[in-house]
Parts: structure tokens; C-alpha cells; sequence
């Protein structure tokens, strides 16, 4: 029997990016704010889990054709390699640096080398959580 | 400065060598890493005129500085041997792979692991400090495992690679120990402040004579001394090439390396000498007994190598009391003994290398290396059969070729050693030399079945698959080159004497420098004298030996002579498996609960030890804020959703009362205002549950177990404790503190990390090590749960077996 979903699967388009955006923001606020890469990525995760429960595996790979061993992959990479780079840049391994802007629309903004950490954090969270669900659904 | 890029450069090259074999032709790959041991070997003998000079270069980069580890090189005379010996030996045996591996072998893997072992066999010859000098000497052992392997698809090559990395290991790891203890000792980690101390050094501490021992062993596993030396025959099961190079001119002339450089330190010790010289006298004969029985060529040359590894090693024992003697006619015994050790490790890198080519040749174009099967290739293979010959006759220590240079030196230290009164035990004063001489007399014999067997008597061309003819000319050049060596140096020995050994001499005697007549001159004439008449007798006993080898081989039938030591490493490998086993399944049930049971009774034991040794259980409620209402409910919540848990009938209430127990934790959060630990809570009660609905489909059903009373009441008895333990390690929170807080340390954090957010400063800048290994670990556990499932073997389908 055809389950009849097509409240949720509309309320689903919505939320969904509602989901996405709060997990950006989330990683984006995290240096001075509640968030950062681990609960970042963990939202973002959840918003794509979310899309596969509503929708089959098929249909949404279709539609995000990634493949998220990749992107955990590229996460642990940039993870370790920001701490490769700021011994490069002579600092200690896995030191950061920040520095402020004045941007025209958002003011004073600062942006710190630690984001490219955070990134990897988050790529990972998504990555690892994603294939572990896909991995086990896929195997029923 | 240079020597450190040396060391790096063939790892870097190591890397590169994937990107490569993609883009060229893979049968020209080996042109580009022949480039790097080539480019090694002209910069390090570019050093050769300024070192002979007495110069020695050291340079250090700061590594972990607050523990004495720094990456320090040292380039004096003995490093630059054995440097010479692995670029310049690496370089021939790359050329000559290249012509030997065919292009459908899996040759950027193989070459990987080559310019992995030279970087790590590099690294172990130029490293000052001992704790980089392990971690090098670890990774030959583990470039070796990976070049025996190659051919993984044989079992012979797995069995031949665990059985190398098993024995050479655990000595690495006995001599890891050794060098813990020097450091005790000494104080220091570098090895030429280790030879500075020396004199000073309380020999009458238990952890000196320990450490020489544990040194010792690392040593006689790596260099195959009896009775370690059961691994070098199975290793041969690598491709030719390897074992031309690793396997018997320089990884396993690693321990003699060591033996040489520790001389400063221990020798004069009367263990020292006593254990080196022995095991070294025994190794010689033992390999050369058991080369004379063996039909597989490159068997034969295993244990000859064994054999010519043991006669090294016995003439550094000898040499080595050297450092305590002051008497100045003996000291210059002793100190021709090392001499003639360091000469002969040069001159055995040259015939034995040659000789495991001509092998391969053999075994390249006929197909086989049994001398059963074999014979009579002489008139197809007249250059073969030329450096063959070289290669013997210097093995076997015959004129003209530098073999019989060394082998008379060898002769003089065992005769001259049992002319002094050093030794106080008659036998063992006359066991040495005869010993020695025996053993040379099986060299001989040896040495004659592999040029007459292989390559005189009648051709056998019904037992072997291929006709035979010469080799492509490319893999002539780098045998030709070494039996040119082998002539060569004969002719010119002072030459190898001035610029190669007095450096070397110098380096392991520091503290007779200057010593008239510390590096003799070597001659090949020096009128009769005992050597010269036991080489003449080696050569009139070995020939008949040779002769009526057929009469006497029941020897090797003997009761104690077929004592194996393989078999006694089977046995216990064996055993240690089937026991690890067995402990194994008895408690990894595949139960989850039984697992829990073990965890939690882990962390009851843990707990109320720690809080028993401790002493101060002291709970202080006065500091505590006061609980509101709001708190109240949502506790009240909690007991009941988790009470309910256990009357639940079926699966899906108590995930979803699990569900509210977490969520409830979550409002909690907000409640005592910690937004972050509330977000993270959410979401990931969000996805657990979505994780639990997904593995539902395979949990079994939900029942009413029917388990012991017993059983029950233990379960209960942990479950109780675990909650009562949590409980009181919460209140006890507040109350005695045993260590400071480091609070104020993140309280700091906008200073000192430039963020607002003090849990992302400790995430990401404070404790970003921690964060980083756990990404990685995360990283790991999905790549884990991923091939757990999707590459577990289909019902029906074998696992990949043994060919």
C-alpha cells in the first residue's frame, strides 16, 4: 500500500532549507556565538537524513549526487592539513590566526583561520553521519 | 643539512612514484627512481675526500626538544659505508630490476616500497639520536614485510613476510627497551653524546649489562644470528632484486651497524665480547653447515649470507675489546679484527650481490633455481658464468679477489685471539679458530656447488621449461659492475682502506685516535704463515669434500642436526594463536549485553577504586544553586519516561520513551542555560533515533528473556551501582576539590583566542588537537560501519583463500 505522504513531503521542501540555512548560520556563528562546526555539521546532517526518510535513496541522490564518504574524507583532510598549514606559516601545529574587515553591508566583520578547521569538523560530522545511515538503510 | 634532505628525498620520491606510474609507461618507471639512489651516491661520495680527512658532519632540526628527540644526522666514516653501500647497491639493484620484473607486475607498488626501505635504511645509518634511529629501523623492518610480500598471492611470501616482521620486530622492540635504559644511564639520547659519557658509566648497574643485552638482540634479529636466522631463508621469497638488496647488502648488515656504532660504548665489556663473538663464530658455521645441503640456489645463498653475517659479526666481538685494552701489541690485534669485519662488509656487499643477480639471472631466463635441475650452462651463458665465478671464488675466499683478502684477515684475529691469554677457557681458545676453519671449508664447498653445479656438467635441458641463453644486456651491467668491484678491490685494497675505513676505524674507536697502525695495510702476499696454510687447507679439504659430498651427506640425517627451529617458531606461533583464540570467543559473545556488563562492571571497579584510594568522599551541597520548579518537572519527567522503559511492551514505546528521556535532558540544558549542549543534544537525539528506527528492522523480537536468577540479580547489583556511583561523582562535584580549576584558563579565552564562544575556543583552538584526532577517529568509524557492511562477505561466497 502507497503510503499517502504528501503533507510531509511538502512541509518537507520547506523545512528542509529552513534546516540547511539554521545549520550555516550555526557554523558560521559559532566563534562568538552558540554553534560551530560539530553541532553545524550535525544539523546539516539531519536536514539530509530528513530528505531520505521523505524520499527514497534514489530520488535524492539524484537531486544531491554527492558522495558523502568523499566528503568526510575531505573534511578529516582539511581538518589535519589547516594544522599542517599554520606550521608552514611558522606558527605551532594547529595554530590560527584572525583578522577584521570592514565590509560595506555587513560592517565590521572578522573572519579567523580557525574556520577552515571548523569546515573540516562539519564536512566530517555530515559525511561519517550520512554514509552511516545510508550504509545501514541500504543493507535491509 | 644535506644528509637530512638525503634521508627525505626517497620518501619524497616514494610519493611521487603513484602519480607517476599513472602517466608513464610502467616499464620506464624505474629510470626515474634509479635517479634517486644514483643522485644519493654521487653526493655522499662528493663527502668522501672530507671525511677521510676526519671530518664528520652533524646537523640538527628540532623535533620534540623537551624529550631529547631531535632529528639529529651524523655523516662520520662508518655512516658513510654503509650510505655508500645503500645508494650504490640500490642503484644496481634498481637498474637490474628494471629488466628483471616484467611490466605486468604491480611495479609502482614495488617501487614505493624500494625508496621507502632506502629513505628508512638512510635514516637508520645517519641518525644521532636513538629514538629516530628506532623509528627508521622499525620501518625497514616494515618496507622488508612489505617487499617480501609482494607476491602476496603466494602463501610462501605471506608466511616468509610475517615470519621477518615478527622476529626483526620484536628485537626492534628489545632494542626500543635497550636504548630506554642507556637514556637512563646517560641522560642523553644522542649517540655521540652516549660515547662521550662513556668511561664514566656505572657498569655495576643491573640496567647496563641489561641494556647491552636488549641492544644485542635487536642487533642479532635484524642481522639473521643464530638462532634468530630462520627468517632470512623465507624472506628469499621476495623478487631477486629485494633480496640482492635488503636481504643481504644492507638491511641485514643493519645489526652489524649497530654491533659497530655501540663498540664506543660497550666493548671491552667481557659479555659483550663473549656473546658477539660466539653467536657470531656459531652463526658462521651453522649457515655455512646448512648452505652445503640446500638445492634451491637462493636457499643456498640465504644461509650463506647467514654465515658471512656471523663471520662480521665475530670479528666486531673480537674487536671490540679494543676500547679497554691498553696493552699495545694486542690492542692492534683487536683493532685489526674490526678492520677486517668493516672490510669484509664491504667486500660481501660486492660477491653476494653479484651472486644473487647471476641467480636471478638464472631464474629469469630458465625458470628455475634448483640445482637438480640444472647444469651445464656454461657454454649458453658464458658471461653469467664469468661474474658467477668471480663471485664464488672471492666468496670462497680465493685469489685474486678481495674475498681472500678478508678471509686471511679473518684467519689472523681468530688465530692471533687464541694466542693471548684473554681467554682463560683452553677449549674455547682452540673451539674458535677450528671453528672458524670449518666453517670456511663449508663456504668453500659451498661456493663450488654453485658454480659447478649450475653452471658445468652435463645440460639438464628435459627438466627445465626454457632454453637457455644470456640475459638482455641491461641486467648484466649491474653484476658486471660489482665483479669488477670484487677484482678491483683486490688489486687496490688501501684504496677502499684510506678513504673508507680509516674514517670508519676512527668512528668506532674514537678514543685511539691517532693510533699508529690502527688501519693496517692490507697486502695480498705476506709470506707463509698460519693463514696462508688454512686457506691453502680450506682448499684441499674443501675440494675433497666437494668430491665426496655424496658419502658424508647422511650427515644431515643425523638426529640433532634435523632439530628445526622453523618448527619450533611454527609450534609456538601455533600455539599462541589457538590460546589468543580461545580467550578470544570466550568473551566476545556477540552479545551486546554481555558487553555492557563488562563495561559498566569496568567502570564500577574503576570508580570506587579511584574513590577508595582517594579516601575524601566528602559531598558539599551548601555551594549548590537552588532547584526550581521548572527543574522539578522536567526531572519528574525523566524518572517516569525512564520506569516506563522497563514495562514497555514493545520495541518502538521505548525507543520513543528513550526518545523523551533525552529530550527532556535537552530542555534541562535550556533550563540551566547551556544553548550549546542543548542544540547538540537535539540533534542528536534526532538522529540516534532515526539510527535506532533503522536498525530496528534487525533486532530481534521483543521478549521476555528467560535468563538465571543469578544472572538477573548481577545485572541488577551493576545497574544500581552504575546509578548510584554517577550520582554520588555528581554531588561530590562541588565539594573537595582535589586539583585546581583550570576554568579561569577559558574564562580568558576572547584574549587568548580571539573568541567569544569559550566551548568553540576549547573545540577549536585550546584542546584543537583533541578535536582533531576525533574527527579523524570519526572519520575512521564511518569508513568502518561502511566496509563492515558493504564488503561483508555474501552468504555462499568463500572467503579470498590461500593459493
Amino acid at each position: 500500500m502507497e503510503i499517502n505522504d504528501v503533507i510531509l513531503k511538502t512541509v518537507t521542501r520547506i523545512v528542509v532549507f529552513i534546516i540547511l540555512t539554521f545549520g550555516i548560520e550555526l557554523f558560521l556563528s559559532g566563534h562568538h556565538e552558540p554553534g560551530g562546526g560539530f553541532i553545524g555539521g550535525l544539523v546539516l546532517s539531519s536536514a539530509f537524513v530528513l530528505l531520505y526518510l521523505v524520499h527514497d535513496i534514489e530520488t535524492v541522490h539524484n537531486g544531491i549526487p554527492f558522495d558523502f564518504k568523499k566528503i568526510a574524507a575531505l573534511g578529516a583532510f582539511l581538518a589535519v592539513g589547516s594544522g599542517i598549514v599554520s606550521v608552514l606559516f611558522g606558527t605551532d601545529f594547529l595554530g590560527q590566526g584572525s583578522r577584521g574587515f570592514d565590509l560595506p553591508i555587513f560592517g565590521e566583520t572578522e573572519i579567523s583561520s580557525v574556520i577552515v578547521f571548523e569546515a573540516g569538523v562539519a564536512l566530517t560530522v555530515v559525511g561519517v553521519v550520512v554514509t552511516i545511515i545510508l550504509s545501514i538503510s541500504e543493507d535491509v | 643539512m644535506i644528509v637530512i634532505l638525503a634521508i627525505i628525498f626517497p620518501f619524497f620520491m616514494a610519493f611521487f612514484v603513484p602519480f607517476l606510474y599513472k602517466r608513464v609507461q610502467s616499464k620506464h618507471i624505474g629510470w626515474f627512481v634509479l635517479l634517486v639512489p644514483l643522485l644519493l651516491f654521487i653526493l655522499l661520495a662528493s663527502f668522501v675526500p672530507s671525511v677521510a680527512g676526519g671530518a664528520h658532519y652533524t646537523y640538527t632540526v628540532q623535533w620534540i626538544d623537551s624529550f631529547g628527540i631531535n632529528f639529529t644526522t651524523n655523516l662520520d666514516g662508518l655512516s658513510m659505508i654503509f650510505g655508500l653501500l645503500i645508494t650504490g647497491v640500490g642503484s644496481l639493484v634498481i637498474l637490474y630490476s628494471i629488466y628483471y620484473l616484467s611490466e605486468r607486475e604491480a611495479l609502482g607498488r614495488f617501487y614505493v616500497y624500494l625508496l621507502m626501505f632506502m629513505g628508512a635504511m638512510l635514516g637508520v645509518v645517519f641518525s644521532d639520536n636513538v629514538m629516530v634511529l628506532y623509528v627508521f629501523w622499525e620501518l625497514t623492518s616494515i618496507s622488508s614485510f612489505l617487499l617480501i610480500a609482494f607476491w602476496y598471492h603466494r602463501k610462501q611470501s605471506r608466511y616468509g613476510a610475517k615470519k621477518s616482521m615478527l622476529i626483526t620486530v620484536s628485537g626492534g622492540v628489545a632494542m626500543l627497551a635497550g636504548f630506554l635504559m642507556l637514556h637512563t644511564l646517560t641522560g642523553t639520547f644522542s649517540l655521540r653524546e652516549m660515547v662521550g659519557e662513556m668511561g664514566s658509566l656505572d657498569t655495576s648497574d643491573p640496567l647496563f649489562y641489561m641494556a647491552m643485552i636488549l641492544i644485542l638482540l635487536g642487533a642479532f634479529t635484524k642481522s639473521a644470528q643464530f638462532p634468530f636466522h630462520i627468517w632470512l631463508p623465507d624472506a628469499m621469497e621476495a623478487p631477486t632484486p629485494v633480496s640482492a638488496y635488503l636481504h643481504s647488502a644492507t638491511m641485514v648488515k643493519a645489526g652489524i651497524y649497530l654491533v659497530a656504532r655501540f663498540t664506543p660504548i660497550f666493548g671491552g665489556e667481557a659479555v659483550w665480547f663473549y656473546s658477539i663473538t660466539c653467536v657470531g663464530i656459531f652463526t658462521l658455521f651453522w649457515g655455512s653447515f646448512n648452505a652445503v645441503r640446500q638445492t634451491d640456489l637462493k636457499a643456498l645463498l640465504a644461509y650463506s649470507t647467514i654465515s658471512q653475517l656471523g663471520l662480521i659479526m665475530s670479528l666486531l666481538g673480537i674487536g671490540s675489546m679494543a676500547v679497554s685494552n691498553s696493552n699495545e701489541s694486542n690492542l692492534l690485534i683487536f683493532t685489526a679484527a674490526t678492520f677486517a669485519g668493516l672490510f669484509h662488509l664491504i667486500n660481501h656487499s660486492t660477491f653476494k650481490g653479484a651472486l644473487f643477480m647471476v641467480v636471478g639471472i638464472v631464474d629469469h631466463e630458465l625458470g628455475t633455481r634448483d640445482i637438480r635441475r640444472l647444469g651445464g650452462l656454461m657454454s649458453f651463458m658464458p658471461l653469467t658464468f664469468t661474474v658467477a665465478l668471480i663471485g664464488s671464488f672471492s666468496m670462497a675466499g680465493l685469489p685474486p679477489f678481495n674475498g681472500f683478502l678478508s678471509k686471511e684477515m679473518f684467519f689472523e684475529a681468530v688465530v692471533q685471539l687464541s694466542q693471548l691469554d684473554l681467554i682463560s677457557n683452553g677449549a674455547i681458545r682452540v673451539l674458535i679458530p677450528v671453528v672458524a676453519w670449518v666453517a670456511s671449508v663449508f663456504t668453500f664447498i659451498y661456493s663450488m656447488i654453485i658454480v659447478f653445479k649450475t653452471f658445468l656438467g652435463m645440460p639438464q635441458s628435459d627438466r627445465v621449461d626454457k632454453e637457455a641463453h644470456e640475459p638482455p644486456v641491461g641486467m648484466l651491467i649491474a653484476p658486471f659492475v660489482l665483479s669488477f668491484l670484487v677484482v678491483g678491490i683486490f688489486i687496490f685494497p688501501n684504496l677502499v682502506g684510506r678513504f673508507l675505513l680509516t674514517p670508519a676505524m676512527a668512528a668506532v674507536f674514537p678514543m685511539h685516535q691517532g693510533l699508529e697502525g690502527l688501519v693496517p695495510h692490507i697486502s695480498a702476499w705476506h709470506g707463509v704463515n698460519p693463514q696462508l696454510l688454512m686457506t691453502v687447507g680450506v682448499i684441499v679439504a674443501g675440494s675433497l669434500m666437494y668430491v665426496s659430498f655424496k658419502r658424508w651427506k647422511r650427515v644431515y640425517a643425523i638426529g640433532p642436526l634435523r632439530w628445526n627451529l622453523d618448527a619450533l617458531y611454527n609450534f609456538v606461533l601455533l600455539k599462541t594463536e589457538n590460546g589468543s583464540n580461545l580467550l578470544t570467543t570466550r568473551y566476545m559473545t556477540g552479545y551486546l549485553r554481555d558487553y555492557f556488563v563488562y563495561i559498566f562492571a569496568f567502570f564500577i571497579a574503576v570508580a570506587v577504586g579511584g574513590l577508595f584510594w582517594i579516601g575524601n568522599l566528602e559531598i558539599d551541597l551548601s555551594k549548590d544553586a537552588a532547584v526550581t520548579v521548572n527543574e522539578y518537572i522536567i526531572i519528574a519527567v525523566m524518572m517516569l519516561a525512564g520506569l516506563s522503559i522497563l514495562f514497555a511492551k514493545s520495541r518502538k514505546t521505548a525507543i520513543l520513551l528513550n526518545g523523551v528521556l533525552g529530550y527532556s535532558i535537552a530542555i534541562l540544558f535550556v533550563v540551566l542555560r547551556a544553548p550549546d549542549l542543548a542544540l547538540t543534544q537535539i540533534v542528536v537525539e534526532t538522529v540516534t533515533t532515526v539510527l535506532f528506527l533503522l536498525c530496528f528492522y534487525f533486532l530481534p523480537e521483543w521478549k521476555r528473556e528467560d535468563t538465571k536468577r543469578t544472572t538477573k540479580l548481577v545485572n541488577g547489583f551493576i545497574a544500581v551501582a552504575v546509578g548510584s556511583i554517577v550520582t554520588i561523582l555528581a554531588l561530590m562535584v562541588q565539594g573537595d576539590k582535589l586539583f585546581t580549576s583550570i576554568s579561569f584558563y577559558f574564562e580568558d579565552a576572547y584574549r587568548l583566542a580571539g573568541g567569544k564562544n569559550i566551548v568553540n575556543t576549547i573545540l577549536g583552538d585550546f584542546r584543537a588537537f583533541d578535536t582533531m584526532l576525533e574527527v579523524v577517529v570519526l572519520f575512521i568509524a564511518g569508513i568502518g560501519v561502511f566496509s563492515l557492511i558493504k564488503l561483508k562477505a555474501k552468504k555462499g561466497e568463500k572467503d579470498i583463500g590461500n593459493q
